[in-house]
């Protein structure tokens, strides 16, 4: 049994980065919110087995903070942004898609000869992880700068952080605890601040558009 | 080459001409039931078949004899197709005269043939057929190759008897690559085989037909052998899936007696893909055709990052 564990760990892997690529893809916003809430649930699944594999008791707790912040509170937040700003169901308009996809094969592949000495010197038992790991973070950059709303970009920055984290877990068993602890503060402040940011631009704007904000004045 | 060998091998093509239109019947009849409709029963695709087979065939004027040849070529296509996908047994004297790529060659000749012979007749109908059928053709056959080539490169080799008899050996280990391959291999099966998110096999809705659109000129025993065709294609496509991704209970060359218990896995196996597939059906809308290359893409997408999974993750 505990021969199949780091093989469930590099399942988790690539269902993370599926479900990044999942993310790049999905058009609606509701969608969007709930496939960050599986990657976050997928990433505490990792960080279970890896605590169970390595005998860590840090990385049973980094999962637990992990579930509470990105599986439970953030995604009921975005749910409650989004309701109250009226875009459930907004449907954007990205610039298409398959090219992007593309493009994100690319970064993967970049990311996989990136990683592949780095993650060699790593003994712990899931080191190949790494590869996935900085493609996710990769991937969510790509968002990031390809989406026009705010909400999707917020999603971005969070996806990012759990490439992050997942990166950490399996390469060195986890950040020491201050670490991670102030990571996921620093994360949840991000995200109080862009909620009421994004409150700001509607109101300002009427629209999530970003692009609003690129001229300084109103001509 | 044996006796064995050659029972085995005309056993794996007589269960796949038999059960071909049954697997057709049972998926109809699922989605029958999962609309909460009654259903044709599971018959109904052989009683066509005997319907078709004894009307006369009605010729278009203009044909050529490609349009008269094509339902021939097409059929022999999946037949041989279905020969070489162990279904049965992985002791088959056809199978290393093609291996993974040449039964993608195969599905491309008779796809080939059948956007030929739509094209022959000069009807609207045929050309935009045979048109969007290129078009969707042409995305999934790279994905395909893929999704063998991440088996391929767990087994180390393209030979499909092969390919199963290594992944049906090996100690029980789990392939992200081929978890990553399956849900791809999904996506171009439906596609390929007409099945509803691209194409919808019982509709004659001029706009959104692909498949229909293609045999709408053909009649009596032409029609009956692209229908059978279809069916073993289908077949096909549903063996080589749980061939790579379920390989158990398949019989071996050295175990004769495992054809017995061979049949029954396969007829279990396929009710259960069967019923997966008209739920897939059931729950999924048909896209527009734009959207097609987009879902092929991400099925393409997927195998890719299968392959490179395995080239990452496949020594640890």
């Amino acid at each position: 049994m505990i021969k199949l564990v780091p093989q469930f760990i590099n399942l988790c892997a690539t269902l993370i980065l599926l479900l990044s690529f999942a993310m790049i893809s999905q058009r609606r916003i509701v969608s969007l919110i709930n496939l960050f809430m599986v990657q976050g649930a997928v990433l505490v699944v990792a960080s279970f087995l890896l605590g169970y594999v390595s005998g860590l008791e840090e990385l049973y707790i980094s999962g637990a903070l992990t579930l509470a912040l990105k599986v439970i509170f953030i995604p009921w937040m975005l749910h409650r942004v989004i309701r109250r700003l009226n875009v459930r169901w907004d449907v954007e308009t990205l610039f298409n898609v398959p090219t992007t996809m593309l493009v994100g094969i690319g970064l993967v592949i970049f990311a996989f000869s990136l990683a592949l000495p780095v993650s060699r010197l790593s003994h712990s038992v899931a080191g190949g992880s790494l590869g996935i790991a900085l493609a996710c973070v990769l991937l969510s950059f790509m968002m990031m700068i390809t989406r026009s709303k705010a909400v999707p970009q917020v999603i971005g920055f969070l996806s990012m952080e759990n490439g992050l984290i997942f990166a950490a877990t399996t390469v060195t068993n986890g950040m020491p605890m201050i670490v991670e602890f102030g990571i996921a503060l620093d994360v949840l402040v991000g995200v109080l601040i862009l909620g009421v940011f994004m409150f700001q631009i509607r109101e300002k704007f009427d629209s999530l558009d970003i692009h609003h904000l690129e001229t300084l004045k109103e001509d | 080459m044996n006796w064995l060998g050659i029972f085995s091998q005309l056993l794996a093509v007589l269960v796949a001409l038999a059960l071909a239109p049954l697997l057709t019947g049972w998926i109809h009849q699922w989605r029958a039931w999962l609309q909460n409709r009654s259903g044709p029963g599971l018959l109904q695709p052989y009683r066509a078949l005997h319907k078709l087979f004894h009307k006369d065939s009605v010729m278009a004027e203009h044909a050529s004899p490609l349009y008269r040849m094509a339902p021939y070529v097409i059929f022999s296509c999946m037949l041989l197709a279905c020969a070489i996908v162990p279904t049965l047994s992985t002791d088959l004297p056809l199978s290393p005269a093609a291996d993974a790529i040449a039964l993608v060659g195969l599905f491309a000749l008779a796809r080939v043939f059948i956007s030929l012979a739509a094209m022959d007749v000069g009807t609207a109908f045929g050309s935009l057929g045979a048109r969007r059928e290129m078009l969707v053709g042409f995305l999934a056959e790279p994905a395909l190759l893929m999704v063998l080539f991440c088996a391929s490169m767990i087994t180390r080799s393209t030979s499909l008897t092969v390919m199963v008899e290594t992944l049906a050996h090996r100690e029980l280990a789990i392939y992200p690559s081929l978890l990553l391959a399956g849900v791809a291999f999904t996506m171009v099966s439906l596609a390929e085989n007409a099945r509803v998110p691209v194409d919808n096999p019982d509709t004659h809705l001029e706009l959104t037909m692909i498949h229909e659109a293609l045999i709408l000129e053909y009649s009596a025993r032409h029609l009956a052998l692209l229908e059978w065709a279809a069916s073993l294609k289908l077949f096909a496509y549903s063996c080589i899936g749980l061939a790579l991704f379920f390989p158990w209970g398949l019989a071996e060359a050295d175990a004769p007696l495992a054809l017995l218990l061979a049949l029954p896995m396969l007829v279990f196996k396929l009710a259960l893909g069967g019923m997966a597939l008209a739920l897939i059906e059931t729950v999924s809308a048909k896209m527009r055709i734009f959207r097609v290359p987009e879902f092929l893409g991400t099925a393409f997408l997927i195998a890719v990052i299968g392959l490179l999974v395995n080239v990452l993750l496949g020594d640890a």
